[in-house]
């Protein structure tokens, strides 16, 4: 079972999605996709006509109930991979990818509660799926996000979020802007911290299960404060980018 | 030299070439700290185009050491004194 997740298959790109001015989703058709659980990656590979091959991983940002696959992608400067992405390609485009990938960094509705997810970023890509899977399985487990962006413009989700957030009172959406923010703005406006962790997650004696995704310096901050706060070090998985993702 | 340091949970796709189980969410005993914990919680060191290196987040021993080269895998576990993996067919 585990050796057919390793093939590498094609994937057609149905729709590519602006979502922030530095991000865009990609929404796939993979035939033969055998389903994934929110939280999970995949591997995508891109050959060049030389031969020369890379590949990067990407979290998948679709609940496994939803119908296409999506990949979010955050663009970066330097990121030969993620300028292809988000610049060159476009639906028609096939895609080579393998997974779902990783058994880890997951969250089924079976799994239960409360939920404190933590992301920054293209870190929200994992959450994201959490959250939609959450809200297509009827799941009522508590659960608060907190998102935190260098901009308001550079909220992923954030219409999304804001409506599944009003329709549903077990879940909590807070942000935090690290660079700019509006002239109104009631969110917080610093790097998370271990104060911020306090205020707008569970306590430990809530036994939250925790889900931290963003760049290795927010995921490693963010993790050592949860620890510190009491938290089970088990109860609190992290997934980081890695210092520049790609 | 173009290196990241991500989670174990990351190295799944490149575990899996080589392993036919869910290596992740296997638990490891550190060979040097004797520190137990899913190889999804290690540290991964993926060095592109030569490797794959994931460390124990307590010693920084390598636990795994996984090369590709010529067609060929190669696989170093002695950072690894106990590997427990789920049957998932039980």
């Amino acid at each position: 079972m585990q050796l057919r997740r390793t093939l590498w298959r094609l994937a057609e790109v149905i729709e590519v999605v602006p979502e922030t001015p530095k991000t865009k989703s990609l929404l796939l058709e993979v035939p033969g996709w055998e389903g994934h659980k929110a939280g999970q990656h995949v591997d995508v590979r891109l050959t060049a006509e030389d031969g020369y091959q890379t590949q990067r991983s990407y979290s998948i940002a679709s609940a496994p109930e939803d119908e296409r696959l999506m990949l979010t992608v955050d663009r970066l400067d330097n990121g030969e991979v993620s300028i292809y992405l988000t610049d060159v390609l476009m639906a028609g485009d096939e895609l080579e990818l393998r997974g779902a990938i990783g058994g880890y960094f997951t969250w089924e509705a079976g799994d239960g509660g409360p939920l404190f997810l933590v992301g920054g970023g293209s870190g929200i890509a994992p959450l994201m799926a959490m959250i939609r899977h959450r809200a297509a399985a009827g799941s009522d487990v508590p659960t608060r996000l907190l998102y935190s962006s260098r901009s308001y413009e550079e909220i992923i989700f954030r219409e999304e979020l804001e409506s599944l957030a009003a329709r549903d009172g077990s879940l909590e959406v807070s942000y935090t802007l690290t660079r700019s923010r509006p002239e109104v703005w009631s969110g917080y406006h610093r790097r998370i911290d271990a104060e911020m962790l306090r205020e707008v997650g569970w306590s430990q004696e809530e036994s939250p299960l925790a889900f931290v995704c963003g760049p290795t310096l927010l995921v490693e901050a963010v993790g050592s404060a949860l620890v510190s706060l009491g938290h089970d070090p088990a109860q609190v998985k992290t997934e980081r980018f890695g210092p520049t993702g790609g | 030299m173009d290196e990241h340091r991500l989670d174990g949970n990351a190295a799944a796709g490149t575990l899996g070439e080589v392993f036919s189980f869910e290596v992740t969410t296997a638990h490891y005993a550190c060979e040097n700290c004797g520190r137990t914990d899913q190889i999804g919680a290690a540290m991964v060191y993926e060095v592109r185009g030569l490797g794959t290196i994931v460390r124990c987040p307590s010693c920084d021993n390598a636990l795994i050491r996984l090369a590709h080269n010529r067609g060929r895998y190669w696989i170093d576990l002695r950072g690894i004194r106990c590997l427990q993996v789920e049957d998932v067919a039980g």
